[in-house]
């Protein structure tokens, strides 16, 4: 691998740290009543909103319905999310250092394997909120669930709700096409590598 | 025979009237067809568009005008006359609990006791480098001398202070140009007894015991709070209406006087004989520099001084013990009198600082004074006497002119920062244009009925707001509906930004507003609070979390601290209350949310209800008189589920052995929408 392979690969191992700097996903709630829109914002490690106020809000909207109140503590994927990132992120910084073309493979694989394992968590968990509701709720509409989209929106009762990815997502998103580069541009670099590898030993 | 008697009585009355009216016209020279009922006549076509304010759209500008005889302050939207909000200031009020729950109380209290109302006249806005900075609003209370400031980031009175030797607080309350001081004059003159209080004397020694005040209040340049710093203790006249100096005159303050007379009894009479009384012009910064160096002297006072304390929301009242006072005779330079014709009522100064126009009730011109005049008076000691040891200046030597034929009983002017003063003439029921360039009437427009002040946004700053004026009138008669024998006065909003006025709008006003200011929304409304943090609620009997909820008994005493949530209350089943118990209920608002203020009113309680903001406690007092059962209930449609948010309170017989306890829900613990406000 060239430097200026290396130095990509390093942007890519870096960039998942995007994760900790904004949300990896944003869900919009409007309504008529709420023309300022509540934002709720899930983060690698913590579940916030577009203010300081807007977790308990979406809470007292939610009981209406039922819905059990969102807390950062009842999700242990929120402790564990963080390390897995940061390993993520040494191990392809250390395959920067390494330069070996094959393991860039694994690593873009395993972090698409991981994005999709995350995806899928946190629709069963909007599926979890969305219809484990109380039976003694005030207001219970026959049939109606309440799962927000996973992506885009939908009518919820008289919320119009919007799932979107944040500026995170767009770690991953760049981790995964920045390797993705790096394992094809290196491509024909085969040999250079092997003798780099070689001086390396020597 | 009698009714006849009495209608030949009335339509006398009326010719009088028809006459007078007549001869006012006449005596302006202007066209009988401007006067009398022309309605709408100077409406102009585009009226409707030019105050048209769409739904969902906000209005340019704020107003506030003075509730006069309701202790309150009114917020109206500008162009369209919508009534925003009303602010209590003086006087209990009921929507909110204002002054009835245990926290506001305090805010009402003065040396006379607890005085639940006052008469509200001048709201002036704060200021910074001569213009209105949209921080916070003075008002005076004029019955039981006071002075208020209302924080426009809540929009909330925050702290009143009582004014010692001082009777009817009119010319009050009036700002300098950075904030420096708010000034305060008294309306009445009594015999001071130098305690603070008044002397017992005979009217008849009104000439030699009666004196006046002139309060210099302090304000704090970055929180607003006041501290009165010193007096100055004036002849024993009735001092009227105060405006402040800017520019080259910045440093000066000007206060109207009658009854220059000293006449004690039937002032309308008596009052009214001096063909000329005068204006007060002292210089405040000298003042303050002799107060500062040692000039003053000290009495002794008592006085109140309320504050609101923003975190907490309880208000406290402490007692003051002294006040410093000047003497004018003791501090040379500092006040002169300017003499003005006859019994002056609004004293202006227009934006550049140079004219101070005097505007003389039963006078038959408007003089204008101008400022580098009376310098130069002053340097060239063109006295015309003196009284107490202040110099009278000569007339002629601080005149600029006279505005001749002005209109009849001119009362207040404001400016357009165009070179234009506008005058309401009370008695001929109209605003007059005229320009300080010539001192000419440019245009006059018929008002109705009966204008008191008028109000152009920043008309009494550096640079006015040239487009509007509100025109203030004190008798409503035809203009809407009838409501029986009380009608609500009525305001016009004046389109002012052409060469000719042109009438946009009539609107109700809430009791008797006297003088408005009005400010650019974009001042004021970015920095309105939305809720009160919970995080920063520091009442005592606040409880942040449901789960913290607690009844407990002391004595007679019974203490409820209990919250308040979309849609329920925490406990809402009370038992171990006994009749005759003094009940304290502490609500805290758990909701973080803008515009969700819940309420809380109990059946038969001697008191209000309390309307809770968000994030903030109050505290209802009550004292059950017969066992039973009492619903409490939020009086402020929260949500879908209001109507439920109830609860009930079980009071037992005196003596009674049911204990204490309380619940909400069968099951403990909290319902689901509290927890997120736990920590």
């Amino acid at each position: 691998m060239k430097t200026s392979h290396k130095v990509l690969m390093l942007l890519a191992g870096l960039s998942l740290g995007l994760l900790f700097f904004f949300p990896m996903w944003k869900i919009y709630l409007n309504a008529p009543q709420y023309p300022e829109g509540l934002e709720l914002h899930i983060w690698v490690n913590k579940i916030s909103g577009s203010s300081e106020s807007v977790l308990q809000n979406f809470n007292i909207l939610n009981h209406y319905i039922g819905m059990e109140p969102i807390h950062a503590e009842s999700f242990a994927e929120l402790k564990i999310m963080p390390y897995v990132v940061v390993f993520f992120m040494v191990a392809g910084v250390t395959l920067a250092l390494l330069g070996r073309r094959r393991l860039v493979l694994y690593w873009t694989m395993l972090l698409l394997l991981a994005g999709a394992v995350g995806l899928f968590d946190f629709y069963m968990w909007l599926h979890k909120f969305g219809t484990n509701l109380n039976p003694e709720a005030p207001i219970k509409v026959p049939g109606m669930t309440y799962i927000p989209p996973l992506l885009g929106s939908k009518q919820l009762l008289n919320f119009d709700a919007l799932s979107l990815p944040g500026w995170g997502s767009l770690g991953v998103f760049l981790a995964v096409v920045l390797a993705g580069l790096v394992y094809f541009l290196s491509r024909n670099t085969n040999k250079t590598a092997s003798i780099n590898r070689k001086n390396v030993l020597v | 025979m009698e009714t006849l008697i009495n209608k030949l009585k009335a339509a006398a009355l009326k010719m009088t009237l028809l006459m007078a009216l007549a001869a006012g016209a006449a005596f302006q020279g202007c066209s009988g067809t401007e006067q009398g009922n022309s309605k709408d006549e100077a409406v102009s076509a585009d009226a409707a568009t030019a105050v048209y304010v769409a739904p969902g759209e906000h209005d340019e500008l704020y107003s506030f005008l003075s509730g006069g005889f309701n202790g309150q302050v009114s917020v109206y939207g500008i162009p369209s006359g919508r009534l925003l909000k009303i602010i209590p200031v003086f006087t209990q009020f009921a929507e909110n609990g204002y002054g009835y729950n245990e926290e506001s109380k305090a805010m009402l209290m003065t040396s006379h006791g607890f005085v639940p109302w006052d008469d509200l006249h001048h709201p002036k806005l704060s200021r910074a480098d001569g213009m209105a900075d949209g921080r916070w609003l003075f008002v005076n209370g004029n019955n039981t001398p006071r002075v208020a400031r209302v924080d426009l980031k809540t929009f909330e009175t925050v702290e009143i202070m009582e004014i010692p030797n001082s009777a009817g607080n009119h010319c009050s309350p009036y700002p300098t140009n950075n904030n420096e001081y708010v000034l305060a004059g008294t309306r009445f003159s009594v015999p001071l007894d130098m305690k603070g209080g008044t002397q017992d004397v005979s009217l008849n020694d009104y000439k030699d015991k009666f004196r006046g005040s002139i309060s210099f209040i302090k304000v704090d340049k970055e929180h607003g709070d006041m501290e009165l710093d010193f007096q100055i203790l004036v002849p024993g006249f009735d001092y009227d209406l105060a405006n402040g100096g800017k520019g080259p005159s910045e440093d000066w303050v000007f206060f109207t006087t009658y009854n220059t007379e000293k006449s004690a009894t039937l002032k309308e009479l008596g009052a009214s004989q001096n063909d000329r009384d005068y204006l007060a012009a002292i210089n405040w910064k000298l003042a303050a520099k002799y107060a500062a160096e040692g000039k003053a002297k000290e009495m002794p006072a008592n006085y109140y001084h309320n504050k609101m304390d923003h975190n907490s929301h309880i208000a406290k009242s402490t007692v003051k013990k002294t006040v410093r006072y000047l003497l004018p005779e003791d501090c040379p330079g500092m006040m002169y009198l300017l003499p003005a014709p006859k019994s002056p009522h609004g004293i202006d100064v227009d934006p550049t600082g140079e004219y101070m126009v005097v505007n003389g009730k039963l006078a038959s011109s408007l003089p204008v004074f101008a400022f580098s005049k009376m310098q130069k008076a002053i340097k060239n000691k063109d006295f015309d006497g003196e009284v107490n040891g202040i110099p009278v200046l000569k007339y002629e030597s601080v005149l600029a002119a006279e505005v001749k034929e002005p209109g009849l009983g001119p009362l207040h002017t404001e400016f357009d920062g165009k070179g234009n003063a506008y005058s309401t003439m009370f008695v001929s029921s109209e605003v007059v244009k005229w320009s300080l360039k010539d001192f000419q009437v440019k245009d006059r427009m018929p008002v109705y009925y009966s204008p008191g002040h008028l109000m152009i946004p920043g008309g009494d700053t550096r640079e006015p707001y040239g487009k509007y004026m509100v025109v203030m009138n004190k008798i409503t008669k035809d203009r809407f509906l009838p409501t029986g024998p009380e009608l609500m006065h009525s305001a016009q909003l004046i389109d002012i930004s052409g060469e000719k006025m042109k009438m946009l709008l009539d609107f109700p006003t809430v009791a008797e507003p006297h003088y408005a200011q009005g400010i650019r929304a974009d001042l004021v409304a970015p920095n309105s609070v939305k809720f009160f943090k919970l995080d920063e609620n520091t009442h005592p009997e606040a409880v942040k979390s449901e789960k913290d909820v607690s009844v407990t008994r002391n004595g007679r005493n019974v203490k409820i601290n209990m919250t308040s949530i979309r849609s329920h209350f925490t406990p809402d089943n009370i038992e171990g209350v006994q009749v005759g118990d003094t009940v304290l209920f502490h609500v805290t608002n758990l909701e973080q949310d803008w515009d969700v203020p819940h309420g809380f009113a109990i059946m038969g309680a001697n008191n209000a209800e309390t309307l809770i903001m968000p994030g903030a406690t109050q505290t209802l007092k009550w004292v059950p008189q017969q066992a039973g059962i009492y619903p409490f209930y939020c009086t402020d449609f929260c949500s879908a589920l209001h109507q439920e948010m109830q609860g009930y309170v079980r009071v037992s017989p005196r003596g009674s052995k049911v204990p204490i306890s309380f619940s909400t829900g069968e099951k403990k613990p909290v319902p689901p929408a509290t927890a997120s406000v736990s920590k």
